[in-house]
């Protein structure tokens, strides 16, 4: 009796499970409406108009007409190659002064900081706590030639030297390369700063004790251990100060000159003042193409694919 | 095998204190070259801070170590001629099995560590997967690259912290057996961490076992099982049942006791307190030892063995063995393990019982000591 009756409470369970699986099924995509509709309306279509804006003619009385004129983008590339140049140059000073400063910083926080850890983080994010433009224009007042750090810098000899390589200009560090950089620099730092903690943060102490006692001095176990763990917030830290500070446009206006033109400006200047809106949408879609390009390059050498 | 002595570990009143919490106490340990030596504690006795003092990755706070003739006390660990097996391995995510190996040699600046690196694992049976990642591999495949990788380096000590501790019970006993058969093929003194009295009586020559930060006693295995000298060592190897009795006189090398109304006897040899007529002292039997009557044959008990009364409590079947818990005068829970070889149908919860054992197996303590020290008991408190 009790051998046969054991298994009965199984039969009436089964066709129960059916209906919540069904519903199951269906659930993912409901959660991905919101979002999917988000890029949808904010992302793909303008950047379908914007494609579409790249490729008409016409003028601004007679309004622009869809002609496929795809000599826009080289016309473009001719007349601006400089500026993309530039943008990439000192977007790319800017990433790797990011990197030598807030490297050093990270590592302090995730393994030195000891209680100081939240304090210092929440320091580093402090200057979110102002406008960006508040901010950027600060630094206008911190490189003002009559200022302290110009007098300092001068003073020292520093300008000769960054003059002859081209950075600065005279007496003067505002309006010049190196202010542009600097404040791409400053600007950019935390985005350097908080992945670069986050990857180091998670690498296990005892590896550090391991290394050391497998013969590797603190340096080695740098190089060896702890900097090979740090490469994937290293990548994303590169790329998150990187790719914005290429297409910035607001260091160079507030703190260039026009022989700092970066490819942001040319961007804000022909859509907003000269309202070429073909060439505008040209050009940003060329800025586009290259971070892509670039971008998919530095992951694939760096060999991080599977950790970003 | 040398003969130099190089890889003696001296310990010479080493302590460790954080603030105001000493994690171990001035300490004097040798531990001869070749040997297996295991510290055994319960967790927070301070036994893998004596590890990690002899490892360099903490600094003592008084005292020195010594390997060999060597004073290593104020070396950097990379210094050291010692390696570690890690809890939980800490082996390298980034690099592959192989590179793991190599790493100490490479960092010695050893070029060609190709047929080092393969000979040793083919020691530890992973010559298959060198190229593979350590999270591509088993918990206890992620075991042996650790002990490889440290004994690549030919250290004159290993030091192993709870090398064994993440694994499951089977893999556990296989891995005990296999790192009993690699030490005994290198010859290197291992100093080998564990809070598992098993492990360490199956590994070890030597155990020391530790409680808060002192070394309460060392010996080999069979002897500190057998001949324990406090109630901490009684309770925390195995299983002892520990009865407080009363000194009634001496007679010739054995002294007699009073206990529950009854007589034992116990060899002066292996009562590690001083007994004076009228003191107290903890008698102590191993479960295994006493052999278990029913009261109505109990005339057939030869003359001369130590004899208690009590009722069956409960009866486990464990296969090999019954284990009985005895309700006794002198003890409420009196734990005896009997060999399934010829089982009386009688012996069954409430019936009464009459223990008896050899007085030979029989241990005295001092009854000054906490009885429950070193208990599961004590542990949960």
């Amino acid at each position: 009796m009790t051998l046969t009756e054991a298994p009965a409470p199984l039969a009436p369970a089964e066709p129960a499970k059916k209906p919540p699986r069904r519903r199951g099924r269906l659930t993912p995509y409901w959660l991905l409406l919101p979002g999917l509709l988000w890029l949808v309306v904010f992302f793909a279509l303008p950047m379908i108009y914007q494609a579409s804006t790249s490729v008409q003619t016409g003028s601004l009385e007679d309004g622009y007409r869809v002609t496929w004129h795809f000599a826009t983008y080289w016309d473009a590339l001719v007349d601006y190659w400089p500026q993309f140049l530039r943008s990439v140059s000192y977007a790319a000073a800017a990433t790797a002064l990011c990197l030598l400063l807030g490297y050093p910083l990270a590592y302090l926080i995730a393994f030195r900081a000891g209680r100081w850890r939240n304090l210092i983080m929440i320091l580093v994010i402090a200057p979110f706590f102002t406008s960006f433009l508040i901010r950027t224009l600060a630094w206008k007042t911190i490189l003002a030639d009559s200022g302290p750090v110009v007098h300092t810098l001068n003073s020292l000899h520093v300008l000769d030297l960054t003059d002859w390589l081209g950075w600065t200009a005279g007496d003067r560090v505002l309006a010049t390369p190196l202010a542009v950089v600097c404040g791409l620099t400053y600007n950019f730092l935390p985005f350097m700063i908080l992945p670069l903690y986050t990857s180091l943060e998670r690498i296990d102490g005892r590896l550090h004790e391991a290394a050391g006692d497998l013969y590797a001095r603190p340096w080695t176990t740098f190089r060896k251990v702890t900097f090979p763990l740090s490469m994937p917030g290293v990548v994303s830290g590169t790329l998150l100060t990187f790719i914005p500070a290429t297409g910035d446009y607001v260091n160079a206006e507030l703190l260039g000159s026009t022989d700092t033109r970066m490819i942001g400006n040319v961007i804000q200047t022909q859509f907003l003042r000269i309202l070429d809106y073909p060439t505008a949408a040209a050009l940003s879609f060329i800025l586009m193409a290259g971070i892509l390009l670039m971008v998919t390059v530095y992951i694939r050498r760096s060999g991080t694919e599977d950790l970003v | 095998m040398k003969t130099d002595n190089s890889g003696d570990v001296r310990l010479s009143g080493i302590s460790k204190t954080y603030g105001s919490f000493t994690a171990v106490h001035p300490l004097d340990l040798t531990v001869p070259e070749g040997s297996f030596f295991a510290l055994l504690g319960a967790s927070g006795c301070g036994k893998t801070t004596t590890l990690r003092m002899i490892a360099g990755l903490e600094e003592p706070s008084s005292g020195t170590v010594h390997l060999g003739d060597q004073d290593v006390t104020h070396l950097p660990p990379y210094k050291r001629p010692v390696n570690t097996v890690f809890q939980s391995y800490a082996l390298f995510p980034h690099l592959d099995i192989f590179e793991n190996v190599a790493f100490g040699l490479r960092r010695r600046g050893i070029k060609s560590v190709k047929k080092q690196v393969e000979e040793m694992l083919e020691l530890v049976q992973l010559g298959e997967q060198a190229r593979k990642k350590p999270h591509q591999l088993s918990g206890g495949q992620q075991q042996r690259v650790a002990v490889a990788r440290a004994l690549i380096n030919h250290p004159k000590v290993l030091l192993l912290d709870e090398p064994l501790g993440a694994l499951d019970l089977k893999l556990r006993r296989q891995m005990q057996l296999e790192l009993k058969r690699i030490q005994t093929e290198v010859g290197i003194t291992f100093v080998h961490v564990t809070h598992d009295q098993e492990e360490a009586m199956t590994m070890a020559d030597t155990v020391a076992v530790m409680n808060g930060g002192r070394v309460e006693q060392l010996g080999s295995p069979a002897d500190l099982y057998e001949n324990p000298r406090t109630t901490f060592v009684a309770n925390f190897l195995g299983t002892s049942n520990l009865i407080e009795a009363e000194v009634d006189a001496k007679n010739g090398d054995d002294i007699v006791l009073r206990a529950g109304g009854g007589k034992l006897v116990l060899p002066q040899a292996r009562c590690s307190a001083p007994a004076t007529a009228g003191g107290k002292v903890l008698v102590g039997i191993r479960p295994e030892k006493i052999a278990l009557t029913h009261a109505d044959d109990a005339g057939s008990i030869p003359e001369g063995r130590n004899r208690l009364t009590g009722k069956i409590a409960d009866a486990s079947f464990i296969g090999v063995s019954t284990q009985y818990v005895i309700d006794s005068p002198v003890c409420d829970e009196f734990a005896v393990y009997v060999q399934n070889v010829e089982r009386d149908g009688r012996l069954v919860p409430g019936a009464d019982v009459v223990l008896h054992w050899s007085p030979a197996h029989t241990f005295g303590l001092d009854a000054a000591q906490a009885i429950d020290a070193g208990t599961e008991e004590e542990a949960d408190a």
